[in-house]
């Protein structure tokens, strides 16, 4: 039981968890060591489909909710435009890269196209970032959905670069060393290591002192502006990194699928991602990952199990929306959060030894 | 006024001569130079009359949009999913009794009981927490948008326009002088010159009872300051509802409207909740005064924007608003 115990334990927002800082906070969790070793070995267990469609998309939707639960749970900024810009940066491989539009499309190879993809999508978000910090709190989501749907209706409008309703299909994937990236198995493992360093890329980034200063302007914004800090800045940096990560997950996600269209990038698309990212809980970076399993499942056999019970199979968005409303009523951080009441109410002798634990 | 021309001397200067040329343009008959420049002015002339009755409908939904959030802090995203379910009940009725204004009637009635409900049972629960009720109508939204598909399919509905509103009439505007001599002049829809109308007597009505009226003093007091105005002893939670069901059936009249306009189907609620949305940033969060101001700039852009840079005309509806965010981060009309 070290100090990292603490933080699982807390119901608290991750700011308790302070004094863990410098560790590595599953370093000695053995739930952390199997998940890990499981996700490792999957392809040995899922076939084909299930290895993609279920594993690897979650890992890709959750890594786009995870740059959502950067940008809310440490910066307070809860941002709908997070797929937004992955769909642009999976637009720019598209544009810049091969694909079967051939008049649109400019024939980069991937080692080129991708670095500008993620390039452009990050400034991308982080113009948005800028746009949105200019106002606070409960405007973000209304500028953020705003953006998201202008660049939703914005691609469905214009045919020179984004190619109208129909997108863009039949995108190259990387092919190098003799091995075809988009092969199952190969493909799984590039989008596990992402995932993976994002994860601890937010991990590490919310105990620097960039990330303490974050979760400073999130509490109180004009006592860190007293101390000194650049509140705006902070903000926009924040912005910058998420979009990053969302840039990340919109490439994998174009290789997934190998095609790009306004359908992607719709506005119930970006409520999706803050869906996943709330259900999973946004105090914590594996929440987000969580939340995106319950809604891959959920998407994939909702419609069998509907029928199963005598329903109707094509309600799977009814489902998903009295989910949603059942999280934000009964817990308001997420699947985690019912989980650690779960716990607490359970086994309350030891959470309590261990926060006395971590605070002496 | 005169405050703000002595505060901002350009930027008045700006607006008038902007005013200016924008009259000129609408009423003068432009010589042949111009005609080749930026086409027919019966071309612009319908696009500046499709942007201003546009713009009147985008004041019905986002008027509703902007009064709750002013008085209450509640970011309703499932305005959109009120303006389809106006649209659709409006349709019913329209076509089970044949009654066009019948159906705004009832739109209003019902789209504001739902307005009621969800502020009875849903919103007083989770007063003060901003975020947490904007998620509470994100889930709303996708909830409703799913009942509406499932009651009545992806199909286009649209509402049947009444036969006294057919057709179109000649306005005094002259859009080109024919080589006899004789002006041609504009011929343009009645039913959009009708619903332009009503939503300006609507809008102006708005603005009295407001202002002139008891309950919209204690209305404009809750915006102010809501503790202050409930430690006074008005009844705040009633203000509340009611506010909530004149918002929403604001946006049920709007769906009628719409439905007659253009037409009705899944997506058009979030094309609404985007324009609300777009309108009160331009305009200032929680004001009247800014909604209008704010729909007859979105409405305009977009129509003038489609005709003249057809595959980026949402990009001028987008800079409008970055460009208002850049300068006047509150919004043209806001107070703060």
């Amino acid at each position: 039981m070290s100090l990292a115990h603490d933080a699982r334990v807390a119901v608290r927002p991750a700011t308790t968890a302070q004094p863990s800082a410098r560790a590595w906070p599953e370093i000695d969790n053995p739930a952390a060591w199997i998940v890990a070793v499981l996700l490792l070995i999957m392809p040995l267990i899922a076939n084909g489909f299930f290895l993609i469609e279920i594993f690897a998309t979650t890992l890709i939707l959750g890594t786009m909710a995870l740059s959502l639960m950067f940008l809310a749970g440490y910066g307070g900024m809860v941002s709908l435009m997070q797929l937004t810009i992955a769909g642009f940066a999976a637009y720019m491989v598209a544009v810049f890269g091969v694909s079967a539009n051939t008049n649109i499309s400019l024939g980069w190879p991937w080692w080129l196209a991708v670095p500008m993809a993620l390039a452009l999508a990050t400034i991308f978000g982080t113009l948005g970032g800028a746009l949105a910090v200019r106002t606070e709190g409960i405007y973000t989501i209304m500028i953020t959905l705003a953006i998201g749907a202008a660049f939703y209706y914005f691609t469905n409008q214009n045919w020179a670069i984004f190619n109208g309703h129909t997108g863009i299909n039949t995108v190259a994937t990387p092919h190098f060393w003799g091995v075809n990236w988009r092969a199952d198995i190969p493909f799984y493992y590039v989008v596990l290591a992402v995932a993976a360093l994002c994860y601890f890329a937010v991990d590490y980034i919310s105990r620097a002192p960039f990330g303490l200063a974050l979760q400073g302007v999130r509490d109180n914004p004009r006592r860190m502006a007293a101390l000194g800090f650049n509140v705006n800045a902070h903000r926009v940096a924040a912005y910058a990194f998420a979009s990053f990560v969302a840039a990340l997950a919109g490439v994998l996600q174009v290789w997934n699928y190998r095609q790009i269209s306004p359908g992607s990038v719709s506005v119930s698309a970006c409520i999706d991602v803050l869906i996943i990212a709330v259900v999973g809980g946004i105090t914590r970076p594996i929440g987000p990952f969580i939340g995106a399993l319950i809604f891959v499942l959920l998407r994939t056999f909702a419609l069998d199990v509907l029928i199963k019970f005598g329903l109707d199979g094509n309600r799977f968005r009814l489902l998903i929306g009295l989910g949603f409303l059942a999280i934000v009523f009964w817990s308001s951080d997420g699947v985690i959060g019912l989980w650690q009441r779960w716990r607490q109410s359970h086994r309350p002798t030891t959470g309590r030894s261990g926060g006395a634990h971590g605070h002496g | 006024m005169s405050r703000f021309i002595e505060r901002h001397p350009v930027w008045a200067l700006i607006v008038i001569i902007a005013i200016a040329v924008a009259l000129w343009l609408v009423f003068a008959v432009w010589p042949p130079g111009l005609e080749e420049a930026i086409g027919r002015k019966r071309v612009f002339l319908n696009a500046v009359f499709n942007g201003v009755t546009l713009g009147g409908l985008y004041f019905l939904v986002a008027s509703g949009f902007t009064l709750i959030f002013g008085l209450m802090r509640n970011v309703n995203l499932a305005h959109g999913s009120l303006y389809l379910f106006g649209g659709y009940v409006g349709y019913a009725i329209s076509t089970a009794t044949g009654s066009w204004l019948l159906s705004f009637i009832l739109a209003f009635l019902l789209t504001a009981l739902v307005g009621v409900l969800l502020q009875v049972i849903v919103f007083r629960r989770m007063e003060g927490q901003d975020l947490r009720q904007t998620m509470v109508t994100i889930g709303l939204s996708i909830v409703f948008a799913d009942l509406m598909l499932w009651a009545c399919g992806g199909d286009f509905y649209q509402i049947q326009t009444p036969s006294w509103l057919v057709g179109p009439m000649d306005l005094p505007l002259i859009t080109a002088v024919k080589s006899s001599g004789e002006p041609v002049y504009l011929r343009y829809p009645v039913v959009r010159l009708v619903i332009f109308a009503a939503s300006v007597v609507i809008g102006v009505g708005m603005w009295l009872a407001l202002n002139r009226t008891r309950i919209g003093m204690i209305i404009r007091a809750g915006v102010d300051d809501r503790d202050m105005l409930a430690a006074t002893g008005v009844r705040i939670q009633l203000v509340f509802v009611l506010v909530f069901a004149f918002g929403a059936g604001l946006a049920g009249i709007a769906g009628v409207v719409g439905g007659t306009f253009q037409s009705l189907s899944p997506g058009e609620d979030i094309r609404f909740l985007l324009a609300s949305l777009v309108v009160v940033i331009v305009g200032g969060m929680g004001s009247i005064p800014g909604a209008a101001l704010g729909a007859l700039i979105i409405g305009l852009a977009e129509q003038l924007g489609s005709v003249y840079i057809p595959t980026y005309a949402i990009v001028v509806t987008f800079l409008i608003m970055v460009l208002v965010l850049a300068i006047r981060p509150q919004g043209l009309l806001a107070r703060r």
